[in-house]
């Protein structure tokens, strides 16, 4: 153990030599409280959980050459699937003028509105670590970009497709039948070393901020098969041309997310759009107030395995603008279908200088049998975070 | 004969304008002259603590690295750089300026690799939590502001100012009016005092540690921002000031905020 401290000591003086060089990151504790019996046998009923996600950087040349290190990993004390590990970051960048060059393993965000994440299709989602997708798995690839005026233009190669991990038996947010990623199927021959490209040119004219990408590969959220006592992912091949768009007004954000797909038996459409109005400065106080209501549709309608398929998500985020950063994000997702309801709220305040404490809790109620979320209507939950930076 | 009368009158016209200047004008001259002075720097950096402090004596800072692009027909671009509280680290805040216009700003949150264009109506707001709004921190553009000049006073140090009156031109601001000395000497800000939307002292702002770099432009070490309602306060300490270095439009590039360390 000595020894490996040592080592671990010596590689990160040999790293830090002259350059810029720094170690960062966070290491927290989550427990997480389901309401109810889970739905399905095996289902357990919460948990205590910890993660770990150090990060290195190191930079020469004033910023034009860097290298990120950043892995991560959890374990889970209720689902032993959720206990992971993966690199979300090793890569290596080099700029030049106008040119930003980056090789490695790495992480992309696409996207402006809140209740989905439609367009952003770079990364697979990790979702082990949390059911709004936002938390990402590291993705190799060639990544090369020209920024033009207060934007610029996004060339991705995408050499190894990374497969969606999913909640053991043990876990909640998953079928009736678990999902064995083992049993991965491809479309392509190649499989997972199917070449998945991407372009993406984003740019911002005075109010408005918007981005046009097309992507062709492998589809990062598979079909699920039956295999036996088990479901098996499928991955088929997927071209999307994407939109996103932003108009910034004074109190008001209008956001637009699009997307068009072609898979070898559908074409389909997609959007989700809506606005933020943000009322500042609440009763002479530092805190601001915003609401938000969001549309999301989908042309596959009732066969889309999407939950959100004709959805409208009405909510309310508050800033207190104070010392330690306190904020919430709180609504209600009401299916226009089905007329089922899901709740979630996200709040966090930092403690100290450096501690932040998360809560965040998913309801749900009136969830219809044909809904996709059934599956998840005993999954109610609270979770607790505590995470220290450094 | 004539021509000596008119003459003579032009000449009783001209330096009768001067005599006449109107607080108003003089307000504006002394502005525009404070505003041609401090010109021409190009671009700049430097590095800043800022330490809240509440009425108990509780304090908790913040290390923020700024870069600023100097404006030539439109406001400054600024780009900030946040390294402390640890759970904001990587943060990074890109400004557009535009003087009346509202600013252009954009978000990057590192954990998402998310960048969000936020609105600036929020000018009153207090940046990081601190006593220091967005509005106080901003591009300081001449149209930004009316101008009144009240009178000269010392002001510290053996120093003469000139008191201006200046009232936010810009929409959303928090303020009804801002009382701010201008040393005579090299026209550079020594206090401000805050007045709410309900003229009432709200605020005081203090320079401190005046240094003169590339030999021609003042900037202080210390800012610090009293609040007189609440009792908090919150000071900014500059170091490693540079100028001229080097940096461009490429610089302040929304698509770059991840890579910027």
């Amino acid at each position: 153990m000595k020894k490996i401290i040592n080592t671990a000591f010596i590689f990160s003086m040999l790293l830090s030599h002259v350059a810029v060089a720094e170690w960062s990151g966070n290491v927290a504790v989550e427990l997480r409280g389901f309401f109810s019996q889970g739905a399905w046998p095996g289902q357990g009923d919460g948990g205590i959980s910890v993660s770990a996600q150090p990060e290195f950087r190191r930079q020469w040349d004033g910023g034009n050459l860097g290298v990120t290190f950043i892995p991560f990993a959890r374990l889970d004390s209720m689902d032993d699937e959720r206990s992971h590990a993966d690199i979300r970051e090793l890569d290596f960048l080099w700029v030049k003028g106008d040119w930003e060059f980056r090789a490695g393993i790495s992480k992309v965000f696409w996207g402006v509105t809140e209740t989905q994440h439609l367009v952003d299709i770079i990364n697979q989602t990790d979702v082990l670590e949390d059911i709004d997708h936002e938390e990402k798995l590291g993705q190799p690839m060639l990544r090369i970009t020209r920024t033009i005026g207060n934007g610029g233009i996004d060339l991705f190669l995408l050499p190894w497709f990374r497969e969606r991990a999913f909640s053991g038996i043990e876990g909640r947010f998953r079928p009736p039948l678990v999902i064995d990623k083992d049993l991965a199927s491809y479309e392509s021959d190649d499989e997972e070393q199917h070449l998945d490209w991407s372009i993406r040119w984003n740019q911002s004219i005075s109010n408005l901020d918007f981005a046009l990408s097309w992507f062709q590969g492998t589809s990062r959220e598979p079909l699920l098969l039956f295999a036996g006592e088990v479901l098996a992912p499928f991955y088929y091949q997927l071209k999307q041309a994407g939109l996103e768009l932003q108009y910034t007004g004074e109190a008001w954000l209008w956001k637009l997310e699009a997307v068009h797909r072609e898979t070898t038996t559908e074409n389909y459409n997609a959007f989700v759009g809506g606005f933020e109005y943000t009322f500042v400065g609440i009763n002479e106080s530092a805190a601001d107030v915003g609401v938000l209501l969001e549309y999301n549709y989908d042309s596959r309608d009732h066969l889309a395995l999407t939950v959100f398929e004709n959805d409208i998500f009405a909510g309310m985020r508050l800033a207190l603008n104070d010392m330690q950063s306190s904020e919430l994000l709180a609504g209600v997702m009401y299916d226009l279908d089905f007329n089922s309801k899901s709740f979630r709220l996200e709040a966090s305040r930092r403690l100290g200088e450096s501690y932040k404490l998360g809560v965040e809790a998913h309801l749900f109620w009136d969830v219809d049998p044909l809904d996709p979320m059934y599956a998840f209507r005993q999954d109610d939950f609270v979770q607790i975070t505590l995470a220290r930076y450094f | 004969m004539k021509k000596h009368v008119a003459l003579f009158l032009a000449v009783l016209l001209s330096t009768g304008t001067v005599i006449a200047e109107t607080a108003r004008q003089k307000g504006l001259r002394i502005a525009t002259e404070a505003d041609v002075r401090d010109s021409g720097w190009g671009d700049t950096t430097a590095d800043m603590v800022m330490t809240l402090r509440n009425r108990t004596g509780k304090t908790s800072s913040r290390a923020i690295r700024s870069k600023t692009l100097e404006g030539r027909s439109d406001g400054d671009k600024a780009l900030s750089l946040f390294d402390t509280p640890a759970d904001v680290k990587g943060t990074a805040m890109l400004t557009f300026s535009h003087g009346l216009k509202p600013d252009d700003q954009w978000l990057y949150l590192p954990a998402l690799k998310r960048v969000k264009r936020i609105s600036s109506k929020n000018k009153s707001g207090p940046f990081m939590g601190s006593e220091f709004a967005f509005e106080d921190l901003g591009s300081q553009e001449i149209e930004k502001y009316s101008y009144k000049y009240l009178g000269e006073e010392p002001c510290g140090k053996g120093w003469k100012c000139h008191k201006i009156e200046r009232i936010p031109a810009y929409k959303y601001s928090g303020y009804t009016k801002q009382i701010a000395w201008i040393d005579t000497k090299e026209m550079r800000p020594v206090k401000i005092d805050f007045y709410d939307r309900k003229k009432r002292k709200l605020k005081t702002l203090t320079w401190k540690g005046y240094r003169e770099y590339i030999g021609r432009y003042w900037r202080a070490n210390e800012m610090s921002m009293q609040n007189h309602q609440t009792g908090k306060s919150t000071r900014l300490q500059w170091k490693k000031y540079k100028f001229k270095t080097g940096l461009s439009n490429r610089d302040f590039n929304k698509n770059s905020l991840a890579r910027q360390r």
